[in-house]
């Protein structure tokens, strides 16, 4: 047997291959059961059929399934961010992983990033087929018109609502139950303005101020989630239960 | 040896002077070190004090168990130790460094595996799990998943590297929790009741690995809780008794079991019937007892002064209208000295 040659390694080190890590489960194992064509694509879908539904019996102009097709993609992105990072910790937690974490060199940071890193190309892989299907089952067609604003304004909704997860996860492992109602709470607004139920536009706001407000949040979630998971690891060394398994 | 021996009655002063005791005078040579070490849990219904002033030193290189009974603060003490939980008081050093404020260096040179770790993500397949905690501890890739072979086969899992671990039976699964904390090859190993619920096999598994991991470097120290005695027996070094937050007794296996060898140690199998053992207790001669019950049998254990007690508990068996099943006249084992010393057993101590 190799003995291993024991050494400190560097902070940046691990929190970098801890990124890779923890998105691997996410990126590489978790298509590997077939269950989330149904689970992460069908259901929704079956929302945005309703929805479509609706707008043909209102004789609304076809540019609208278009915009209910967006719609429940980014809606996946808001499930994802909702249940499997919100409340990805209190998961850990319950079986013990969280508290292998913590008796490691890495750092929560690093975890987080790395589940939300994951989560974003494998939501983002689901949200492309819900895109194509969804175009061609309901015969959307785009222009290509404003693509690149199109993208940049997604990456942006990306950092936004990610940068919420991370602080969500904090804020879920924190609060317990009482977070899960605030993630119900939550459900109804984002629906709201996700473009699903109408389009966005109709409330009024100018598409130059609708970017900036999401581009404000990145850095606000970011910083709040910071803060959450110092907290975190500060009050979980005091009571020392927070990361600890449930016995 | 060097034990640091926190006396907390008579008793235990004299078992302090067979084990050998004093202070340590050379703290780079131990791999953990407690002074006074307290940890209070509040709640807004009750105060507990779990550990209370523990008084304790590891060598490098000893297999170092901590016995007693569910509740007793084992795992606080462990918590500690592994940076998971701040202590309320006192000091606690691994492998020189403080708990306290060198946590982050710490971490790189610990491991811990605990009994019946349900960790990690059920879509992986052991290698990849392994895998990701490496990474954890910022593992070369490679130099991990050779370390994670070799140590997959040594224990009989090779085959079973590939299998999604929510295949694993509970034996093959602690296994694997073995493998993720040497794969790191921490300083000091800290075993939370390693073989809680495994068969007998795996259990045995596990005991000789961690064996002949310590056995391939002498400077590798391992911190063993469990409370089944006949392991720390078996794997310990030294062991520290623990019972209501403090260490009752600390010193080799052979050492505390020494404490009761002028006893003469009886287990007496009687059939239910009235309670007997605050009467047994009550006998001049019998310096502890404990019953439990299995397999609708009442099990007693007393550790008798001399011979001469014998005919007495017969007597009061007999007055009590209880019809002895078996008797049996054994060595003593560490549960016997555990229930020397603190007067219960075990069972009765969780029992409250």
């Amino acid at each position: 047997m190799s003995a291993i040659q024991h050494a400190e390694r560097s902070p940046l080190r691990i929190f970098l291959k801890t990124i890779v890590a923890r998105a691997y489960p996410r990126v590489v194992a978790a298509n590997r059961h077939k269950s989330w064509l149904f689970l992460d694509m069908a259901l929704p879908m079956v929302g945005a059929l309703a929805m479509v539904l609706v707008y043909q019996g209102l004789h609304a102009p076809r540019q609208y399934l278009g915009f209910v097709v967006m719609g429940g993609a980014m809606l996946a992105f808001w499930q994802n961010v909702l249940w499997t990072m919100g409340a990805q910790f209190s998961w850990d937690r319950g079986n013990g992983t969280l508290e292998l974490m913590a008796v490691s060199p890495t750092s929560f940071e690093a975890v987080l990033l790395g589940m939300a890193g994951g989560a974003m190309i494998m939501t983002t892989v689901r949200a492309a087929f819900i895109i194509l299907i969804g175009s061609l089952v309901f015969n959307v067609t785009y222009t290509a018109g404003g693509l690149l604003p199109a993208i940049g304004v997604f990456l942006l909704t990306l950092g936004a609502l990610y940068g919420m997860g991370m602080l969500l996860a904090s804020l879920f492992l924190f609060y317990s139950r009482e977070a899960w109602h605030l993630g119900d709470a939550l459900q109804e607004p984002v629906n709201f303005l996700s473009g699903l139920y109408f389009p966005v536009k109709a409330l009024g706001i100018p598409a130059g101020t609708e970017t900036l407000l999401v581009a404000a949040q990145v850095p606000i979630f970011a910083l709040l989630a910071g803060v959450a998971l110092r907290y975190l690891e500060s009050r979980a060394r005091k009571d020392g239960k927070l990361v600890t398994r449930w016995e | 040896m060097k034990v640091f021996f926190h006396a907390l009655s008579p008793t235990l002063e004299s078992l302090s002077a067979v084990s050998g005791s004093h202070p340590s005078s050379n703290s780079s040579r131990l791999a953990v070190e407690t002074r006074r070490l307290t940890r209070v849990y509040k709640t807004r219904r009750e105060t507990t004090t779990a550990l209370h002033d523990v008084d304790l030193e590891v060598e490098q290189g000893e297999l170092f168990g901590v016995l007693g009974p569910n509740g007793a603060g084992k795992t606080t003490l462990i918590k500690i130790l592994v940076t998971l939980l701040l202590p309320t008081s006192g000091e606690a050093f691994v492998d020189s460094l403080d708990v306290v404020r060198d946590y982050k260096r710490l971490r790189n040179r610990i491991a811990m595996v605990s009994g019946g770790e349900q960790a990690g993500y059920g879509v992986l397949k052991v290698r990849e799990q392994l895998w990701m905690f490496s990474q954890f501890y910022g593992m070369d890739s490679k130099a991990a998943r050779r370390r994670i072979d070799e140590l997959l086969d040594r224990l009989g899992l090779a085959e079973a590297g590939n299998k999604e671990i929510t295949s694993l039976s509970s034996g093959m699964r602690q296994k694997m929790n073995l493998v993720r904390g040497l794969m790191t090859d921490p300083r000091v190993l800290f075993l939370d009741e390693p073989t809680v619920a495994l068969d007998v096999g795996a259990a045995r598994d596990v005991r000789s690995e961690v064996q002949r991991w310590m056995a391939e470097d002498p400077t590798r120290t391992v911190i063993l809780t469990t409370h089944y005695m006949q392991e720390a027996d078996e794997l310990c070094d030294r062991v520290a008794i623990v019972n209501r937050g403090r260490i009752v007794a600390e010193g080799a296996p052979r050492t505390l079991k020494a404490s009761v060898d002028e006893d003469v140690i009886v287990d007496l199998q009687l059939d239910p019937g009235t309670p007997l053992l605050d009467r047994l207790r009550a006998i001049e001669g019998v310096g502890a007892a404990s019953v439990r019950e299995e397999d609708g049998v009442d099990r007693f254990s007393l550790l008798l002064a001399d011979d001469a007690v014998l005919p007495r508990v017969m007597t009061t068996v007999e007055g009590a209208g209880r019809r002895v099943s078996g008797l049996v006249r054994r060595q003593p084992t560490l549960e016997d000295a555990f229930v020397k010393l603190v007067g219960r057993s075990m069972t009765e101590e969780e029992a409250g």
